[in-house]
């Protein structure tokens, strides 16, 4: 399905059909004042090489582009993205500038979102998916809602602060405002969530954790689900590494009872942050208070299989104000790619790349152990972990850099107490002779 | 949809402007929603009730009704304290549409015995209907 402007015939068939003369007369009733007057001020055309020049130029100024390796993740990572799913997407049918809904010329794209909602509820061992939300970030802030929504009378829900800091400010923009309490929980040594303060905190309606952390620390979400249930919470679990499931027992299956997270990793490109996706998933039973679009199966009146976006009555275009989110869209091509992608890979590949991961994250990490490095966290890490170095590493980083190696994230930016330390992160694209480079760099 | 005369619409129930019914059974009441509310709504698959000891004032949204065409909130004819839910509905929601008026929704213990007055008899409830 294609989306074209409409041509100078097309307008002028529409103008006499509605009376006017030109196409301006019908924003008459905008005043003047409001109408944007003369030029807008930009730059004239440029020919395709002097664009191309441009473009090329300005990329270059980014360090990622000549960089031999980077060990950064932070909730954006570097995975290999195999050819099938970019030339999946990059066909016209679903590279549209808006994600076609209606089942009688959709059938394609729905499929595509439902086969991406199946994946995801396999992924995260829940029940339900929806089709997507905008990111990580506002998929959690959806999900501190649905929970709230869900359990009605209370307003108060908690947030462990080793939840990446760029999503609890995306909670706090989202929460604050409709007058919800947020209460921030501490870490432990291990660099785990403490959740044994949870029975002091009253009127709770919902706990979230991170895992992998964003420390890279990997909670024990089984246990945590235990206390949370005991204080008749909701446990709401979220994720900016969703490969971390290709190898770690899913969070359906460790208790919780809303996941959602950042699904980048599945086949998107890093490409300066965005555009992101938003993966959500539940139990059946909170089902009807899922917020975004879902996708469902049917048959139509030949008894053929199709599909259509169901439970949408109770989205913002029909039940305004009293729908349970303002989302009535998704992350359609972004969806399509995740499923794509994790459809390329199947199981056996998923687990494979994740545990390239780890293994390669554990060697890097024992390697620069042993240069004099010190864990700033003891509990189990997955492809992100956070150091502390006798030395200065920042002239090291710098020497590193000057080689094309891009290591390490000063944690300080995110959290003031923990000066000195830096987050890395080791996904299957960068090969073990780089690693032997950084930690021989570091030895010296 | 129904004609209004084709409609069924008990004497022996009170009804409020909201198109829900009230019976009266000793000191607690039994609320639904009318036969006209029913077949406005079309096919309903989903009823969401309140948990029991909730309370609510007249006119406060106690639960919402699920159709393929809508989603409407139903609105509490009289204060009071829920004793009961219509856990039958949970599994089957279409009994509101098959039999309105066995299939209640919630069944309080009101508390202001003042608004049973205010409730419309099937007469002014009609007239309503007929605009």
């Amino acid at each position: 399905m294609r989306y074209l402007p409409h041509t100078k015939e097309e307008i002028e068939e529409m103008l006499a059909v509605t009376g006017h003369g030109q196409l301006k007369e019908l924003f008459a009733h905008i005043p003047e004042n409001c109408r944007c007057q003369g030029e807008i001020d930009i730059p004239g055309p440029l020919s395709e090489w002097d664009l191309t020049d441009h473009f090329q130029s300005l990329a270059a100024n980014n360090l990622a582009s000549s960089a031999r390796a980077v060990l950064l993740g932070a909730g954006s990572y570097s995975h290999h993205i195999p050819e099938i799913v970019r030339n999946l997407m990059s066909r016209s049918e679903f590279l549209t500038a808006y994600t076609p809904y209606q089942p009688e010329m959709a059938q394609g794209t729905l499929q595509g979102i439902f086969e991406y909602q199946t994946l995801t509820t396999r992924l995260l061992g829940m029940e339900v998916a929806n089709g997507s939300m905008y990111d990580g970030a506002s998929a959690l802030a959806e999900a501190l809602l649905m929970a709230l929504r869900i359990a009605r009378k209370k307003h108060t829900v908690a947030i462990s602060s080793a939840i990446h800091p760029h999503y609890r400010k995306v909670v706090y923009t989202y929460l604050q405002a409709a007058s919800f309490k947020i209460v921030e929980l501490p870490v432990g040594r291990d660099g785990r969530t403490d959740c044994s303060g949870l029975q002091n905190i009253d009127d709770l309606a919902a706990v979230a954790l991170q895992s992998p952390n964003f420390f890279g620390v990997i909670e024990d979400l089984e246990t945590a689900a235990l206390k949370i249930h005991a204080a008749d919470a909701l446990f709401i679990t979220c994720f900016s590494e969703p490969f971390a499931y290709g190898l770690l027992r899913s969070p359906g299956a460790s208790g919780a009872d809303i996941v959602c997270g950042e699904g980048q990793s599945f086949g998107m490109s890093q490409s300066f942050g965005g555009p992101g996706l938003g993966m959500f998933a539940c139990r059946k039973k909170y089902q009807r208070n899922l917020p975004g679009r879902v996708v469902g199966e049917t048959v139509d009146l030949e008894g053929k299989r199709g599909y259509v976006l169901t439970l949408a009555t109770r989205e913002q275009h029909i039940r305004r104000e009293k729908a349970t989110s303002n989302i009535c869209s998704n992350q359609g091509i972004c969806a399509l790619t995740a499923a794509a992608y994790m459809a390329s890979l199947g199981s056996t590949g998923l687990r494979r790349v994740a545990k390239l991961n780890y293994d390669k994250a554990a060697y890097f990490k024992n390697g620069l152990i042993q240069t004099g490095a010190k864990l700033l966290f003891s509990g189990q890490t997955f492809n992100e972990f956070v150091l502390r170095f006798a030395d200065d590493f920042k002239p090291a980083r710098k020497r590193l850099l000057a080689k094309g190696i891009v290591a390490g994230i000063e944690l300080s930016d995110f959290y003031k107490e923990y000066e000195g330390a830096y987050l890395f992160c080791v996904t299957e694209t960068v090969s073990r002779t780089i690693l032997d480079e950084v930690i021989e760099e570091l030895r010296s | 949809m129904k004609e209004i005369s084709e409609l069924n619409l008990p004497a022996d129930l009170f009804y409020s402007d909201d198109h829900e019914w009230v019976q009266r059974t000793g000191e607690t009441i039994k609320i639904g929603i009318s036969d006209y509310a029913q077949d406005q709504m079309g096919d309903i698959v989903f009823v969401e009730m309140p948990d029991i000891g909730d309370t609510f004032k007249k006119g406060d949204e106690f639960g919402t009704l699920e159709s393929v065409k809508a989603v409407s909130e139903v609105f509490i004819p009289l204060s009071g304290e829920v004793v009961t839910v219509n856990a039958a509905l949970e599994d089957a929601p279409e009994l509101v549409n098959e039999e309105p008026y066995a299939s209640w929704i919630i069944e309080i213990r009101p508390t202001v015995e003042s608004e049973y007055d205010e409730l419309l008899s099937r007469d002014d409830y009609l007239k309503l209907l007929q605009g």
